[in-house]
């Protein structure tokens, strides 16, 4: 549910750095935490990471990627931090306003005192890493085929060929194997395996799944579906070893060929980005350049260990609560002037309410247009009417001066802002 | 029951969409049959999406006449049928000293073909209005009238109009045949049947060799292939907003970079000749053919930014110019035959091909008119094809007032391109039905960002699933052949 229209704390994606950075938000001190997800559930991709591993740093226990993001969301949820589900974040501003886009809220527009960017990384592409070839159906991402093992529960190949030996790739080699299929091989262009030397032993070597270190993929065939990729040999340039080659039969080629943080909203709030890592440049607080847009996990960079996501997570939850909080105090401490019905603007634009604890604050301001009949220059917060004075009349010419008294301290104390109009008697 | 058609068109590409739109206009049945499970599967949509000036062609020819023609029916063409297309201008890069009278050479030709608007423009003023041109450049033409359109859009749009005013499109129907009544042609033998018709119209693309030889018109006549392969950049890395053109050589227009209308920089084609006329593969010789033409011209375009390629084959025919004196043997092929009755035949309708689509469609009305058709406008008959919603294209607050009206349109289904299940759903029962993956990509945009679809498709499957009643296993990328789910899982089935 949508509660507010300005939360302390907003957070994109309920990942494992998402929902730590709610946690933290919350536990330091913020009021209104808000955590958003595009999908059905939260936890992100480690809810169809069903294989083991998971929390052997932070709880010291080895479980499956679901378990390990059950236990963070259920402190979360514990904490009472608000959960927005199948929404998108279509906009941020360096404002730090978010739109947010759903079936169930529709379009709306909120504010954040702070904002914690932990939308994750994504896959590289085929593209990206520019093999040649047909473009038939077949040739998915590991992560992609993942979800549709792990989460709609679907097979989408039966002879599978994998390129590059990145984590998502080993473990889909073997739960692919395990649903029945067969995994030909696992291709690496690099003379070192990319992913967690346990991968190497638990996933490949235990169901016998040949590893190709200096191979890669020269092109693809089949037209509809992948017939067959010709994989060769590289030499240390990554240059083909001509009569290396060897066409392998296929209906499947996954690709696992490394993450790239997800910053498209991270720019659009104007978000600096360093080129190396694609993420964020961040502050040990994990501030970015945008005051009061924090970023944590894999939307920096790319992790190894959930855990480390998780401990990123809190710092950033943690700052960005700091930061709200302190933002919501000055926010609290003063009161700003609007100029309203016939007021072009008003000296001071802002005040701070505790000086009219003690002394009378006189008011100026310039009219927009002359009223030549008695009028009164009132100032009210919302229906709330503070103080009035009348007038016989206002010129632009003239300025007009309405003094706020100690006595009206109390009334302004409880504003959010003051706004003064000019109205006819 | 055997249903009789007025006019069969063969082959659902821009050309034949376009001339199921004129020819919706009057009374009288009509039919296309594509073979594929969408239209516009084939060169239409994979092409450089320019609507070109007319400087290119040789003077005299058909193409040149269709391609100046047509570049003018464009406005109100994007108008009746909303498909995006904007009047951007396009440039001819001279780079270095030797190159000028090239670009010199195109102006005269431009002038000698109609081109209005042209201008020719120094180095200095060129580098001036693209910052990234190759600081070399010793001038440019300038043609005002070029503009770019989203080549599905025009497609589907024109297609759509026709079925909206009568006309019929069967999918996943393949000409094998004409059915002959001694030299008069009464039908088609396809794939689903023989379905019978009193004219037939050759539209079929780089396969229209193979269907003009069943009716014995123009045995010598064939159609190469022209393999273009391209780049296309992620808007966020890569922005060149102007169509940048090398000066041409004898492989064709050369290798431009030039944008699209959803702002994604493209770069390409190359133009290998090629036997296969499957062959939409691309290769690393070509790909590096592209790379280096592209660099030519914008030496700071960094390759690592590209999100995907594709390869679009162009129907080069051998049809020799009719026009005397002028000697060119690649021309349009606009003709109803002598030697049978009953086939207007189209050839050869390679690039400016889309440009020249709605020409080709009137010059085939004001043919069979001639022939001694009536051609009686229908009462009824409405030009507008209504656009659907857009979402990515709308403002925060249009984006407000869509959701409310249907919250399906608040559903983002593609993060990267931002298309909602609303805007899907509206495209698989649309007057054309998207049935497939790449057919909602064609329409919608969707999938084509820098995740390539990692994220939607597992999202698109479910939908089209539910929307066709069909089982997830039974949902193609593009067809028949093109599952993406083979069984499920041992934990669902057990």
């Amino acid at each position: 549910m949508l509660t507010k229209q300005i939360y302390d704390v907003v957070v994109v994606g309920s990942g494992p750095g998402g929902v730590a950075a709610a946690i933290e938000a919350k536990k330091a001190g913020a009021d209104d935490v808000l955590i958003i997800e595009r999908d059905t559930e939260l936890g992100g991709i480690l809810l169809q990471c069903i294989h083991n591993g998971f929390g052997l740093e932070l709880l010291k226990e080895d479980l499956p990627g679901p378990g390990y993001a059950q236990h963070f969301i259920e402190e979360m949820l514990s904490l009472h931090v608000e959960v927005l589900l199948n929404t998108m974040v279509m906009d941020i501003t360096p404002q730090r306003h978010l739109f947010l886009s759903s079936k169930e809220h529709g379009y709306v527009e909120i504010e954040a005192r702070a904002i914690v960017l932990a939308m994750g990384c994504r896959e590289r592409t085929r593209a990206q890493i520019r093999i040649p070839g047909y473009r038939p159906n077949g040739i998915y991402t590991a992560g992609t085929a993942q979800r549709w093992v792990n989460v709609e529960g679907y097979m989408p190949g039966k002879e599978v060929v994998i390129l590059g030996s990145g984590d998502i790739g080993m473990i889909m080699a073997r739960r692919m194997t395990f649903e029945g299929a067969h995994v030909e091989r696992v291709l690496e262009i690099q003379s070192y395996l990319s992913g967690l030397s346990r991968n190497l032993v638990q996933c490949l070597q235990d169901y016998d799944i040949p590893l190709q270190l200096n191979h890669t993929i020269k092109r693809i065939l089949g037209k509809n579906r992948v017939e067959a990729i010709e994989a060769v040999q590289v030499d240390e340039k990554w240059n083909f070893v001509p009569g290396t080659e060897e066409i392998i039969p296929c209906d499947t080629l996954l690709l696992s060929v490394g993450l790239i943080p997800e910053n498209e909203l991270s720019r659009k709030a104007g978000v600096k980005l360093d080129p190396v890592t694609s993420g964020p440049y961040v502050d040990e607080t994990f501030q970015t350049n945008v005051p009061g847009i924090f970023a944590a996990g894999n939307v920096v960079h790319v992790y190894d260990l959930v855990d480390w996501v998780s401990e990123a997570g809190f710092s950033a939850g943690k700052s960005a609560a700091k930061f709200a909080i302190a933002l919501r105090n000055a926010e609290a401490r003063y009161t700003p002037l609007i100029a309203g019905k016939n007021v072009r603007y008003v000296v001071p634009h802002k005040l701070d309410k505790s000086t009219l604890e003690q002394e009378d604050v006189r008011l100026q301001m310039r009219v927009t247009r002359p009223i030549e009949q008695p009028v009164w220059v009132e100032v009210h917060d919302g229906e709330n009417l503070i103080t009035r004075k009348a007038e016989r009349y206002v010129r632009p010419g003239e300025m007009v001066t309405v003094i706020l008294k100690t006595k009206n301290y109390a009334d302004v104390a409880k504003s959010r802002q003051l706004t003064i109009d000019i109205n006819p008697r | 029951m055997q249903e009789k058609y007025d006019y069969i068109i063969i082959g659902g590409g821009v050309v034949g969409c376009m001339i199921a739109r004129w020819l919706s206009r009057y009374e009288g049945k009509v039919l296309l049959i594509e073979k594929e499970a969408d239209v516009g599967m084939g060169c239409s949509s994979a092409n450089t999406a320019i609507v070109h000036a007319g400087y290119d062609p040789v003077p005299g020819s058909l193409k040149a006449k269709m391609n100046v023609r047509g570049n003018a029916m464009w406005d109100t063409l994007a108008g009746e049928l909303n498909f995006a297309f904007e009047r951007r201008g396009d440039y001819v890069v001279a780079i270095g000293d030797d190159e000028l009278p090239l670009v010199h050479k195109l102006m005269d030709q431009g002038k000698q073909n109609g081109v209005p608007g042209m201008l020719m423009i120094d180095g200095a003023e060129m580098r001036a209005r693209e910052k990234n041109i190759n600081p070399e450049t010793s001038g440019a033409l300038w043609a005002s009238t070029g503009g770019i359109c989203d080549p599905f859009q025009v497609t589907v749009a024109a297609g759509e109009n026709a079925v909206m005013n009568g006309a019929k499109v069967l999918l996943n129907t393949a000409f094998q045949d004409f059915i002959m009544e001694g030299k008069r042609i009464i039908g088609v033998r396809t794939n689903r049947g023989d379905i019978y018709g009193r004219w037939v119209i050759n539209s079929a693309g780089i396969y229209a060799d193979d269907v003009m030889h069943k009716a014995g018109i123009r045995p010598e006549f064939i159609i190469k292939p022209r393999k273009g392969e391209y780049y296309i950049f992620d808007r966020a890395d890569v922005s060149i907003d102007n169509v940048l053109f090398p000066v041409p050589s004898h492989k064709g227009k050369g290798i431009l970079v030039t944008t699209t209308l959803h702002e994604n920089t493209i770069a390409g084609p190359n133009g290998t000749i090629i036997e296969d006329k499957e062959d939409t593969s691309t290769t690393k010789e070509g790909l590096a053919e592209v790379a280096e033409g592209a660099l030519k011209l914008i030496p700071s375009l960094n390759l690592r930014y590209s999100i995907a390629n594709f390869v679009g084959l162009r129907p080069m025919g051998n049809g020799p110019c009719k026009t005397p004196g002028v000697v060119y043997n690649n021309d349009y092929i606009i003709e109803i035959p002598d030697e049978v009755q009953g086939l207007v035949n189209l050839g050869g309708i390679e690039s400016p091909g889309l440009t020249s689509a709605p020409a080709i469609a009137e010059e085939v009305v004001d043919m069979l008119r001639d022939a001694g058709e009536k051609l009686v406008e229908k009462k009824d008959w409405d030009p507008i094809r209504p656009d659907r919603p857009r979402f990515r294209n709308m403002s925060h607050k249009d984006r407000q007032l869509l959701v409310e009206m249907d919250p399906r349109f608040g559903q983002v289904i593609c993060r990267c391109e931002n298309i909602t299940e609303g805007e899907i759903i509206a495209e698989i029962h649309a007057p054309i039905p998207a049935l497939t993956y790449d057919a909602i990509k064609r329409r919608t945009w969707l999938g084509t960002g820098r995740c390539q679809g990692g994220f939607d498709m597992t999202r698109v499957v479910t939908i089209l699933s539910r929307e066709l009643g069909i089982s997830p296993l039974e949902v193609t990328k593009r067809g028949a052949g093109s599952e993406y789910l083979f069984r499920q899982t041992k934990q669902v089935e057990g």
